[in-house]
């Protein structure tokens, strides 16, 4: 089969549990595929060891001891580690670290039998919306090389854009799954915080980062999604001790009668006119499909802003201290003495993006400045989250644009990191309340360029969430386009 | 009021820092073990691999709980874990966990006697707080030429700072409050103790003011790890600073370190190089929680107090209390003590024996009570033979040291060395006969009521019977005689 690289995750498990196509086989399509890095998308490929994988997935296939995702391919984001493959999450600082365990996300997904492609390019340490702040080059956006992916998962959305894996881990810390999913055209799903394990995802900030599937539809990351949650609370203290859940279960529940919140302050002037009518055409849908459209108001939408750059520099100015040389990484080659070794190891390893949220995160917790931003900052944070508990007792699920534009071309806010923060604005809400919140593909906009819509749910509403992505994309093909040349 | 030293008032806080003896860390299940090849006993998350996460070791609160209940503290409900953020090569995350804002244990107070002058004060210190933390690992300068060595072996140990409030006012204080926290730890077991491997350390906060005066600028004296050297090094910080002072210099913040080879105290570092440690709530731990029932369940489990026993002891042996106290320095004490009285049903006579010839012994050749070659069973048999007038004081004094020698037991000691008391009355009337007629002068002075004149009949009595006569009787004897 030529055209297994188009196939669901879905799909291709049926093929492969009926063994109409073998784990070898279909690992092979995807390696030829990924051959000479289209998009710069990868940072790690081994198809030795991918094929090692495979060859286990087809003996576990053949004796009948085979996961429900035995033998699909799956590549991982390079913020979580793997014994397999190098980790570098995006940073000269990692290169060629080798993790001597796998993270829970991945080790869950292999258990599932997933087979793993390689590691994704990504923003360094997972600080960026552009996947131009890796340190291995961008990721070009398969709908359009000139433009960027999104960020931070941006080799996540690329790969499955462009058909180079069925499925990819991506993480969330404020928009970076779902910004990405939007900006490739295709679907991405945050769980509630403490769904996913967070041992082995190496981290940016802590108290928002979450790991989640990204695919090409949302029955495809109901799969994914079953399989890499669950408690892991003996290795992750933020973990929650809850059973895992079936994801597909309730894909097909009608959305008659379902209350859809329109929150006024996603569709404010910031709002490119594109991105709205594409917004507009699946709220549309969604009212064909039975649902009934709620204007509710996110009175604080604008302050997630400075509040999430708050928090999120201040627990990353922390979490990256100990690149330090001292241990593993990088470290500088010509230093006199312990503190010169720190400032030029750390200089030299850390990108500009880098540094700016360690010196942003430094200030803010210093002495005599906390009071006044992180402690502020955690009041707001709360009263966020009290926001959309209101918003809930009006709607079921609350939609709007996933970002105020379509992907924009690189260098475009290359020198304006604020432009860049700016552009989380939609996201960054559910990140701070700790929300579930996903990208599904809406339609297009200027220069053809995809457009998602942003689902968020109560907490651990993500059945909810996917039912009703799915029931859109029963309606709708916009996920199953792909960009030309590519198919 | 307290000793002043040269019209100066000591002001003293302590903060100790005790090893937990759980067998794993407090956020990873490597194993705490002392004295193991480096880097051995460092798992990923010690070594702050990335990817990885802290999860609490359960059994290091339930120590912190227990120490709190073992000083009459609050245990809060609700305490909060936050990270001290500074580089150092031997603390792998570049933060170190610890209790800032909410620590887990609030307030308690460690209370002890003091010997001032001829009497015994009791003296009682408040506590602030103990809070759990991890430890860090060893930077190992001497191995290496032009290079450090890291031993990542101990970071992560629990530990529980146990911070004082500035209620010490003198250096033989704080010795007896580190000695009193130090068997408080071991007592109930949540410390080894030992600190030549610095599993309890301690940390003085000593300055100095004229009586009424606000508090003076303190200096911190890091890792006093011996009693001895906790003594001199307050000592000599407490000179100095009055001397500065006397001087006319200010005392300036700072840490400092004592050298027991010079006996001085050393600057590491002012204030001005103090670090901003960016304090904050850390986000990979949710707020420990300790609801009552644990509380309950933890002190349900505990050994009985020091500070329980010693008003037991009170109640039950009728001792007076600071017999008690000293007979609860050590469980092992107490167990000996209790298995003396209770074998020999004289609790008075048991606690002055263990208190004067048996701890006497027991420093003098350095042993601890476990060591002892004489054992409870004996001591009670020993105590048994005075109050049964077979043997007097002084002769069971040379039976202890029979038993202590290993002579043989208590009966056949007394018998070997011939220490029976003269209980015949016959023979003794014979011996106080021949005294009195050999004394006339004194039978005079007595009869005139020289009250004195009676000892020195009383002796040679004594010296005829060589020591066995039962002095109570020589005395009744000479009365009815003399009367």
């Amino acid at each position: 089969m030529s055209d297994l690289h188009n196939l669901s995750v879905k799909a291709l498990a049926t093929l492969l549990q009926t063994k109409e196509v073998s784990a070898v086989e279909v690992a092979t399509r995807f390696l030829a595929r990924m051959g000479g890095n289209p998009h710069n998308a990868f940072l790690d490929i081994d198809s030795e060891v991918t094929l090692a994988q495979a060859r286990a997935s087809d003996a576990k296939l053949a004796d009948g001891t085979a996961g429900p995702l035995e033998g699909v391919p799956v590549a991982h984001k390079d913020v979580f580690v793997t014994r397999d493959f190098d980790t570098t999450a995006g940073s000269k600082m990692l290169s060629g670290y080798r993790s001597p365990f796998d993270a829970t996300v991945v080790q869950r997904l292999r258990t599932a039998g997933m087979v793993t492609l390689g590691k994704l390019n990504c923003d360094e340490f997972a600080m960026g919306s552009a996947n131009e702040n890796s340190a291995y080059g961008p990721v070009q956006n398969p709908w359009d090389t000139a433009r960027v992916p999104g960020g931070s998962s941006g080799g996540s959305a690329a790969a499955v854009a462009a058909g180079l894996a069925p499925a990819a881990t991506g993480t969330d810390t404020g928009g970076s799954i779902r910004q990405p999913a939007s900006f490739c055209g295709i679907t991405g799903i945050k769980p509630t915080y403490g769904r996913a394990s967070r041992y082995g995802m190496i981290a940016y900030a802590s108290s928002l980062d979450q790991a989640g599937p990204m695919a090409r539809s949302a029955e495809d990351c109901a799969l994914l999604l079953s399989a890499m949650c669950g408690g892991d609370i003996d290795r992750d203290s933020t973990s929650l001790d809850i059973p895992t859940e079936d994801f597909s279960a309730s894909l097909n529940n009608s959305l008659e009668g379902v209350r859809i919140g329109i929150p006024k302050e996603f569709f404010g002037e910031g709002l490119a006119a594109d991105v709205r009518a594409a917004v507009d055409g699946a709220l549309r849908e969604y009212e064909k499909l039975g649902a009934k459209l709620v204007p509710i108001r996110l009175p604080r939408t604008e302050l997630s802003i400075p509040v999430y750059y708050i928090i999120a520099p201040a627990e990353a100015s922390s979490n990256l201290s100990r690149f330090d040389g001292v241990k593993f990484g990088h470290r500088a080659k010509d230093y006199t003495d312990l503190v010169d070794m720190y400032k030029k190891t750390r200089a030299e390893g850390f990108g500009n993006e880098v540094k700016r949220r360690i010196m942003t995160g430094a200030y803010v917790l210093s002495h005599g400045y906390y009071d006044a931003y992180y402690l502020q900052a955690q009041k707001i944070r709360r009263m966020i989250a009290d926001d959309f508990q209101n918003a809930f007792k009006q709607c079921d699920v609350i939609a709007g644009p996933v970002a105020p534009s379509v992907a924009w071309k690189f260098g475009e806010n290359a020198n304006d990191p604020v432009a860049d923060y700016l552009a989380d604005i939609f996201t960054l809400p559910a990140s701070l309340a700790g929300l579930p919140g996903m990208s599904v593909p809406a339609g297009f906009g200027a220069g053809g360029m995809p457009v998602g819509l942003q689902l968020i749910g109560n907490y651990f509403k993500e059945a909810q969430l996917l039912n009703a992505a799915h029931r859109l994309q029963q309606a709708t093909d916009f996920h199953l386009r792909q960009p030309e040349g590519l198919q | 009021m307290s000793k002043l030293v040269q019209g100066y008032e000591v002001v003293i806080g302590f903060e100790t820092h005790a090893q937990l003896s759980t067998t794993s860390k407090i956020f990873s299940r490597a194993p705490t073990a002392f004295g193991a090849e480096a880097n051995t006993q460092a798992c990923a998350v010690d070594m702050a691999l990335p990817g990885t996460l802290p999860v609490m070791n359960i059994g290091a609160v339930e120590r912190a709980i227990e120490f709190g209940l073992a000083i009459n503290a609050h245990i809060a409900e609700r305490s909060i874990f936050a990270r001290k953020n500074y580089f150092y090569p031997d603390l792998p995350k570049g933060y170190q966990i610890s209790q800032f804002e909410i620590p887990v244990v609030q307030g308690g107070e460690v209370s002890f006697y003091l010997e001032e002058g001829k009497e015994t004060v009791r003296k009682t210190v408040r506590l602030e707080r103990a809070h759990l933390e991890e430890d860090a690992g060893k930077s190992l300068h001497e191995d290496f030429i032009g290079q450090s060595g890291i031993d990542l072996n101990r970071a992560g140990t629990p530990l529980l700072e146990i911070v004082t409030q500035p209620d010490i006012r003198s250096s033989e204080e704080a010795v007896a409050y580190a000695k009193e926290l130090h068997k408080i730890v071991t007592w109930i077991g949540i410390c080894d103790g030992n600190m030549q491997e610095g599993s309890f350390r301690c940390d003085a906060n000593v300055s100095v003011r004229k009586p009424g005066q606000p508090l003076g600028t303190r200096r911190e004296i890091k890792n006093l790890n011996s009693f001895k050297f906790m003594q001199q090094a307050i000592d000599y910080e407490v000179r100095w600073q009055i001397d500065q002072i006397e001087d006319g210099h200010t005392i300036q913040q700072a840490t400092v370190l004592f050298d027991p080879d010079t006996g001085e105290t050393r600057a590491m570092r002012t204030k001005e190089d103090a670090a901003d440690y960016r304090y904050f709530p850390d986000p990979d731990l949710p707020p420990l929680v300790i609801g009552r029932d644990w509380v309950e369940r933890v002190k349900g489990e505990m050994a009985e107090l020091p500070r329980v026993m010693a008003e037991r002891f009170v109640k039950d042996y009728a001792l007076p209390e600071y017999d008690a106290t000293q007979l609860t320095q050590s469980k092992a004490v107490a167990a000996y003590f209790e298995a003396t009285a209770k074998a020999c049903g004289q609790p008075k006579l048991a606690s002055n024996w263990i208190m004067g010839e048996v701890s006497r012994r027991l420093n003098a050749s350095e042993l601890t009570i476990e060591q002892a070659p004489v054992s409870a069973a004996q001591l009670a048999a020993l105590i048994g033979r005075i109050s049964d007038n077979t043997i007097s004081n002084n002769a069971a004094r040379q039976v202890f040291e029979g038993l202590w020698n290993g002579e043989g037991e208590v009966d056949a000691i007394i018998e070997a060395k011939g220490l029976k008391q003269m209980n015949d009355t016959g023979e003794l009337e014979k011996i106080i006969d021949e005294v009195l007629a050999a004394n006339p002068k004194n039978v005079e002075e007595f009869k005139a009521g020289n009250a004195k004149a009676l000892n020195g009949l009383v002796g040679p009595i004594m010296k005829a019977s060589k020591g066995k006569a039962n002095p109570g009787q020589v005395n009744a004897l000479l009365m009815k005689k003399l009367g």
